[in-house]
């Protein structure tokens, strides 16, 4: 991949990018109470006396959302923190009943890990690199204002408050808007994965502070501004490309940097300032008194060790060396923990007769096409694993050829019946009746005698006429293999 | 028959479990005694059919037959930094002003299922912030103690739990509910002449109490003796998985163990408390208690402290600015008072709301605490107030190497007047030089009377425990309780 630059009057400028992800962890319950958290449900009916913040409501640690903490960062081979503790963020506002946000800014859960990125995902001889995470910690999320119930009022929703986020903070190592949406979407798998976050950008359970700064390559970092709560991998991009750009517009016209927060407007497309640093909040971050240092024991850590599944650099690395699959089929399977889910219990279902490369090529092509065309995701598909295994050993062992393969799954995917039944009751079984193809290709030849005297005089690409025509006689359902074999003995004779 | 209001919750208990007579008896005799002391101001809210209801059931339970509950028969006072669940719960402050909580606290909780019922909600500081009882939005609470000097100054109580000490010393209640920050449930005793203990930090569940500062509130009971501080809080300890900081250990059982036996034990006599301009009457008391230890069997022992005097500078630091961040939840969104100038946007309705809500002294604590947190001022004085907190506990770690439990005078000065001393917010603060240090340690501490200052007011010794030592502490002050005989009591004039 070639280096990202932006093209000045005054020369190239490199992008230098941060990224600071919240993801919402995957729990039944709130991070210091025992509401729940349901997504859509009705304003303010997943709000405890806690959330709300009531005189003399008393935080308590949720050990589940700390442990799906705990179990992303060994995801991204971070050092977990046996002794971190939890932070006041103290500011007013009306979806912030306590007035402070409970974080860990001093004594994160989390420290230094690192993120493999590929750097072209259509092309994985493009190679990988290594972005660095700087720390996950956990915090509470804030309720949220509604402005649009009441001409002159604003209402509050607290079902959000209290939910349990994991910031995920990166290295400034990413260079272009490439890296950083494929540092998103790998972050976002290895949360799936994981298991610690639905990864569902839509409904706000993962959000990006983009940090953007640009330096002439080689120079210090330059000023940075911080564009919020930015909710989806395009939008990410398009705030780069947008800040970079607005930076070496005002560097080059003799403009310097504020440091600053902005906000995206995914409308045009553009940033906005929100606040800068000189009307900073001042949070007056302290450690919070409600709560004791969390100490997590070796047991405790040992579970969560045992409890991560296969991740996707791993396995990505076991179905190329293992089950020999292509770059690119690894890749693609392993992208999604629910596509790699589905396609081993695909090669269990379908059994050693099934090459892996068999199963791979079926599932990227035949399923995706099918999936992309009812426009329904893996998980839904109408086709289950052990349906799929039961065609493609039919397509192995020969009872029907690679096409019929595909009618049979088209009739599976309308009416949901199994392929053997499928087969079965159409009569689409293939034969390797050697007597009736003979007795078809006697007919055949019979009927195209100049083609066959043709052929003998030296014009081989007639061979594939009479496959045709044989296959035709016998309604498709010859093996191909033995069609081909007797034609030969035909001709040759 | 006796006049049921001069019983302790011990008397109480046993003469409602002899027969002698009636839970509704006694709570009919506290209610009218609380019904005609409005002039010490010591409750917010009476709740005399809280008295009787509870009062009721134990007259049932015991016509029934079932073994009676541990404080079956007993009425109590419960200071209004506690949640009550259908009962207005102001922590004294405006800004809560008509809040009725639909909980009930867990000490409270514990209180009621022991068998106990409520008097009402007695007064104190302003969210629990003041020495006197005279920052409360619901005024001052007046002592039942006057000088002997012919004047008719109204004294202050003490405080925080001002109306918890008020109202025993004048028998409207048998005991009360304190909570104590940095000396607030011990001071106030020492100026009425009861006891009052604060147990180790964590026994006392924190769920349900309106925050002052949450490293440091502990909730303890008040009463007029040993014995029914001893069962009081025997009711009100004990495991919460709704605090994270409450102990997971089992409730000691604190009666039974009472032994004003001090043979081997060795008791540690701090001389930093000895401070400049400290009344020489109450030097002379401590010289006293000294002497009743040693003859109830102690070894005294001179240790030192030597953090001492950097103890209420920390103090001062930590509780505001946990408190600056613990007061942010009143701003008018969701309960209380709500301020709302015509026009007003978000933040107006904020600092309209809490300039009106907030009284001087929350406010003064609110600002020292928020400037304390601010970028630039952080590390000089919060960081450095956590070092001095750390270096105190070193201190009384160091002095449990030599002896036991410590003993010092509970309070620099007997109770003073009503508006004496607000003027100067460091002069009140300097009240609690004695008591912070135990607090700023998570310590049990507690107060007992020991005698009267030539003016004819209470003066409190106290005994500090190790960690989890409450037992110890309690028979400290039983054994000064048995030599000190103190029976002085308050002419009504009331």
């Amino acid at each position: 991949m070639s280096e990202y630059r932006i093209h000045g009057a005054t020369g190239d400028w490199e992008v230098v990018i941060g990224l600071e992800v919240h993801a919402q962890v995957t729990s039944k319950a709130k991070l210091f109470s025992g509401a729940a958290t349901a997504f859509g449900a009705e304003p303010n009916t997943q709000v405890s006396l806690v959330d709300a913040a009531m005189p003399g409501m008393l935080p308590v640690p949720n050990r589940e959302c700390i442990r799906q903490a705990v179990r992303t960062g060994m995801a991204i081979d971070a050092a977990i923190n046996k002794w971190s503790r939890f932070d006041r963020k103290n500011y007013f506002y009306a979806d912030l009943p306590q007035g402070y946000q409970i974080s860990q800014l001093y004594h994160p859960l989390v420290g230094e890990g690192r993120i493999e990125i590929a750097l072209d995902d259509k092309n994985p001889d493009a190679g990988t690199k290594a972005i660095g995470v700087e720390r996950i910690h956990v915090e509470q999320d804030a309720g949220k204002l509604m402005h649009d119930q009441h001409p002159t009022r604003s209402y509050v929703d607290l079902n959000r408050s209290g939910v349990a986020l994991m910031e995920i903070v990166s290295k400034p190592d990413m260079r272009s808007p490439a890296e950083a949406g494929a540092y998103v979407r790998k972050l976002r798998t290895i949360l799936r994965y994981v298991g610690s976050c639905d990864g569902n950008m839509e409904e706000g359970s993962m959000r990006a502070d983009v940090n953007v700064s640009v330096r002439k390559p080689g120079d210090a970092f330059g000023t940075r501004t911080e564009t919020k709560n930015v909710n989806s991998v395009r939008f990410v991009m398009q705030t780069i490309e947008y800040e970079a750009q607005r930076q070496v517009d005002v560097l080059e016209s003799g403009g310097t940097i504020v440091q600053e927060t902005r906000l995206f407007d995914p409308d045009k497309g553009v940033t906005r300032s929100m606040r800068s640093k000189e009307d900073a909040h001042d949070y007056r971050y302290f450690p919070d008194p409600d709560l004791l240092p969390l100490e997590l024991d070796d047991a405790f850590l040992e579970e969560c060790r045992a409890s991560l599944p296969e991740l996707p650099d791993a396995k990505r690395a076991r179905y190329e060396g293992e089950l020999g699959l292509s770059p690119y089929n690894a890749a693609v399977l392993t992208a999604e923990g629910e596509t790699a889910r589905w396609f081993e219990a695909l090669l269990d279902a379908a059994g050693s007769t099934v090459t892996a490369k068999a199963a791979a090529n079926w599932v990227i092509s035949d399923l995706f096409g099918a999936l992309n065309r009812i426009g329904k995701d893996i998980e839904a598909s109408p086709v289950t694993p052990a349906q799929g295994g039961e065609l493609l050993r039919l397509i192995a062992d020969g009872t029907i050829s690679n096409t019929l393969g595909k009618q049979v799954f088209e009739i599976m995917l309308e009416t949901g019946e199994g392929a053997e039944a499928i087969v079965e009751a159409r009569g689409l079984k293939q034969t390797s009746d050697t007597g009736a193809i003979e007795a078809e290709i006697a007919k055949v030849l019979a009927a195209n005698a100049d083609k066959v005297a043709d052929y003998r005089g030296g014009k081989d690409k007639l061979f594939g006429f009479f496959v045709g025509q044989t296959m035709k006689a016998m309604a498709g359902k010859a093996n191909p293999g033995v069609v081909n074999d007797l034609l030969k003995k035909a001709l040759d004779q | 028959m006796t006049d049921l209001t001069d019983l302790t919750v011990a008397g109480l208990r046993d003469g409602f479990r002899a027969g002698d007579f009636t839970a509704r008896e006694a709570a009919e005799a506290f209610n009218t005694a609380v019904a005609g002391a409005k002039a010490l101001n010591a409750f917010i809210v009476e709740t005399p059919e809280h008295a009787l209801a509870a009062a009721d059931a134990a007259d049932a339970a015991r016509a029934a037959g079932e073994a009676p509950k541990p404080l079956a028969g007993v009425p109590i006072g419960m200071k209004d930094l506690f949640a009550t669940k259908g009962v207005q719960t102001t922590a004294a402050s405006h800004i809560l002003e008509g809040f009725t909580p639909t909980y009930e606290s867990t000490v409270s909780q514990k209180l009621w299922d022991a068998g106990a019922g409520m008097l009402g909600k007695l007064n104190l500081d302003q969210f629990a912030m003041g020495s006197s009882n005279e920052t409360s939005f619901f005024g001052n609470v007046i002592s039942p103690w006057r000088r002997k000097d012919g004047g008719n100054a109204a004294l202050t109580p003490g405080g925080s739990s001002g109306g918890s000490a008020s109202a025993i010393a004048a028998r409207l209640c048998p005991a009360a509910t304190g909570t104590d920050t940095g000396g607030s449930i011990r001071q106030p005793a020492a100026f009425v002449g009861i006891s009052g203990i604060k147990p180790t930090y964590g026994r006392c569940s924190r769920w349900g109490t309106v925050a002052f500062a949450s490293s440091l509130d502990q909730a303890g009971p008040m009463a007029r003796d040993v014995t029914d501080c001893a069962i009081m809080l025997e009711a009100m300890s004990g495991f919460d998985p709704k605090d994270a900081t409450s102990l997971d250990l089992p409730v000691p059982a604190w009666e039974a163990g009472l032994s004003p036996d001090m043979t081997g034990k060795r008791i540690g006599i701090p001389k930093e408390y000895r401070v400049d301009g400290m009344p020489a009457e109450i030097e002379a008391l401590w010289q006293q208690g000294i002497e009743w230890m040693r003859d109830a069997g102690a070894e005294i022992v001179e240790v030192s402290l030597p953090h001492t005097k950097y103890a209420l500078p920390a103090y001062y630091i930590v509780a505001p600015a946990e408190a600056s961040s613990n007061l942010a939840r009143y701003d008018g969104v969701r309960f209380g008072q709500r301020e709302l100038p015509e026009g007003a946007n978000l933040q107006d309705m904020y600092a309209a709301t809490r300039a009106a809500g907030f009284g001087d002294e929350v406010k003064r604590r609110i600002l020292i605490g928020t400037y304390v947190l601010s970028a630039g001022f952080y590390d000089a004085y919060y960081t450095q107030a956590q070092k001095v907190r750390t270096l105190i506990a070193q201190d009384f770690e160091k002095a449990w190497a030599v002896c036991d439990l410590l003993l010092t005078p509970t309070a620099p000065s007997a109770a003073f007047a009503l508006g004496e001393k607000q003027a100067d917010p460091l002069a009140m603060y300097l009240n609690d030089v004695f008591t912070v240090p135990a607090s700023l340690a998570g310590l049990p501490a507690m107060s007992v009377p020991g005698g009267l200052d030539g003016a004819g007011l209470p003066l409190g010794l106290q005994v500090i425990g190790r960690p989890l030592d409450e037992q110890g502490v309690l028979n400290a002050g039983l054994a000064i309780e048995q030599r000190a005989g103190f029976s002085a009591r308050a002419e009504k004039w009331w």
